[in-house]
């Protein structure tokens, strides 16, 4: 008689391109940096080859605090990808950036959080996980 | 130069709609193309334009081979999910009146029911996709459920939109769907039911949902002038527009996350055809989330923003209600066939033939298109 051994499904790894490959560096940092222009100075992302104001390529790559305010959220509750299936239920937060654009990252749940709402103050960082990396938030204190 | 009444929609083709069929996406779209072919009283050689809509099935090259097309004029790839199909009318419309070509087929099929063809394993390898792909996916970002969601829980918060509305538009659409034999759904529902299913990701339950199904669909679009001595009464595209959400490629970064394509669009497509939303008597909305069909009533100015979900409540988009919507049971009850079926089911209504969920003497009707994460598309069409 056998038995069978459950199969761990791993996450997916985040599929990287050239064109973010500092975002990425600095993740592996825990650290968050986003495009800056460097001919006009608009913050841009997710990165992209052209800034929109001023059609420059030029790039500086500025270190977030990743901080900011909830703009919205989802609570999964079902397992599109078999790997996520553990981690039900997860919410998803979209943040709106202090530095004027968004970012989409897991929620660190904790029964001390307050009622999830728009413009709640929330902070984050990258956390290392099997595979990958995650940009985790929680409610700023 | 306008478009308004130079293209007639005047062939239509449905497969059976199901889950787990063996044929191919390509024998299901050459199976609803030649019905639309014979529809419209044509033979597969009078085809002078194709817009095969997805990556999933068939090319203009293939069609070429299999109908033996001598002389094939007109092609493009419309590469916006959901709203191809009726950015395609606007394409073929506008062929056809330059007189680039006089029978644009725009043809569709898909066959999910494979493993490999699942909504969160499909999106991630369609390039419009790759920012979600590159940094939300691996973070359990998957499904369009999950990439549609936090639009829909910012319009609850910022317009006090419920749960009983999503629910309204499910119930209206599963209740035209009973009166179509060719709708997957077969069963009744009502807001208890859509209330108490599953939640799949909040506010997203299993009836927000459209359907995963196989099948193929596909319409003629001819110009008006080689339209008269066809088969059936004309349907004229009397207005027809296409409009981007900014930042297509990613909801997360969208200025107002609550804001689609087809507010760009509507106010294009009703001043073409010279008519507003009031006088509207039939309406297929793209349903792919209940939530959906709300937001883009508001975007075409059928009422306020914000509006929406007061606007569906009390069966108003039932039939016999003040805009009856997704006669055919639409993407959550019929089947989901990127809203091909939209086009197809207003046209039987204002040819007359829509069986038991004909909305009496409808002249006037409109059906849209949503794609990927926001793209729009609509076409208004009249009876000739």
């Amino acid at each position: 008689m056998t038995t069978s051994i459950p199969k761990v499904i791993p996450k997916p790894s985040p599929q990287t391109s050239e064109l973010a490959r500092p975002y990425w560096e600095a993740a592996a940092q825990g650290k968050l940096v986003l495009q800056s222009c460097s001919a006009c100075g608009k913050t841009r992302h997710y990165p992209r080859l052209l800034c929109d104001a001023c059609y420059s390529d030029e790039v500086t790559w500025l270190p977030s605090e990743a901080c900011g305010t909830i703009h919205s959220w989802t609570v999964a509750r079902h397992a599109f990808h078999p790997a996520f299936a553990a981690e039900l239920p997860y919410t998803l937060v979209t943040v709106d950036l202090d530095e004027g654009v968004r970012a989409l990252g897991r929620w660190r749940s904790n029964p001390a959080n307050p009622a999830m709402s728009i413009g709640l103050p929330v902070q984050g960082r990258f956390e290392a996980r099997e595979g990958g990396v995650d940009l985790v938030f929680w409610p700023k204190l | 130069m306008t478009l308004r009444d130079k293209a007639c929609v005047t062939g239509i083709g449905e497969t059976a709609y199901m889950r787990g069929s063996t044929k191919t996406a390509f024998e299901l779209q050459i199976e609803s193309s030649l019905k639309a072919i014979a529809d419209a009283g044509l033979t597969p050689k009078d085809i002078d334009g194709i817009i095969p809509i997805g990556i999933v099935s068939g090319t203009a090259d293939d069609f070429i081979d299999n109908f033996g097309l001598p002389d094939l004029r007109f092609s493009a790839v419309v590469p916006h999910g959901g709203a191809s199909p009726a950015m395609a009318l606007q394409c073929a419309a506008a062929a056809v009146a330059s007189g680039v070509c006089n029978h644009v087929l725009i043809t569709f099929g898909r066959n999910v029911s494979a493993a490999s063809n699942k909504a969160g394993a499909r999106i991630h390898s369609m390039p419009q996709f790759h920012f979600v792909t590159e940094f939300e996916y691996a973070m359990g970002a998957i499904a369009p459920a999950q990439l549609y969601a936090p639009m829909a829980r910012r319009h609850m918060e910022l317009y006090g939109t419920t749960v009983e509305q999503f629910g309204e538009v499910a119930v209206a659409c599963r209740e035209h769907a009973l009166l179509n034999d060719n709708a997957v759904m077969k069963k009744p529902i009502t807001l208890e039911d859509h209330r108490n299913s599953r939640m799949i990701t909040d506010p997203f339950r299993l009836l927000d949902c459209s359907l995963e199904s196989d099948g193929g669909a596909a319409v003629v679009v001819s110009a008006t002038g080689r339209a008269g001595d066809l088969r059936h009464r004309k349907v004229y595209i009397a207005g027809v527009a296409a409009g981007h959400p900014d930042s297509p490629g990613s909801i997360t970064q969208r200025p107002d996350m609550t804001s689609l394509g087809i507010a760009k669009a509507a106010p294009r497509a009703f001043q073409m055809a010279g008519v507003t939303p009031a006088d509207i008597q039939v309406a297929e909305i793209y349903d792919c989330f209940t939530y959906a069909v709300i937001r883009q009533l508001e975007d075409m100015g059928f009422c306020a923003k914000g509006e929406g979900g007061p606007f569906v409540q009390g069966g108003r988009l039932k039939l016999g209600g003040a805009l009856p919507t997704n006669t055919h049971g639409g993407l959550l009850s019929q089947a989901h066939v990127w809203g091909l079926n939209h086009i197809v089911e207003l046209v039987r209504q204002l040819r007359g033939d829509a069986g038991r969920a004909q909305v009496k003497d409808a002249e006037l009707g409109l059906v849209t298109g949503y794609g990927d994460m926001g793209d729009g598309a609509l076409a208004i069409m009249r009876r000739g």
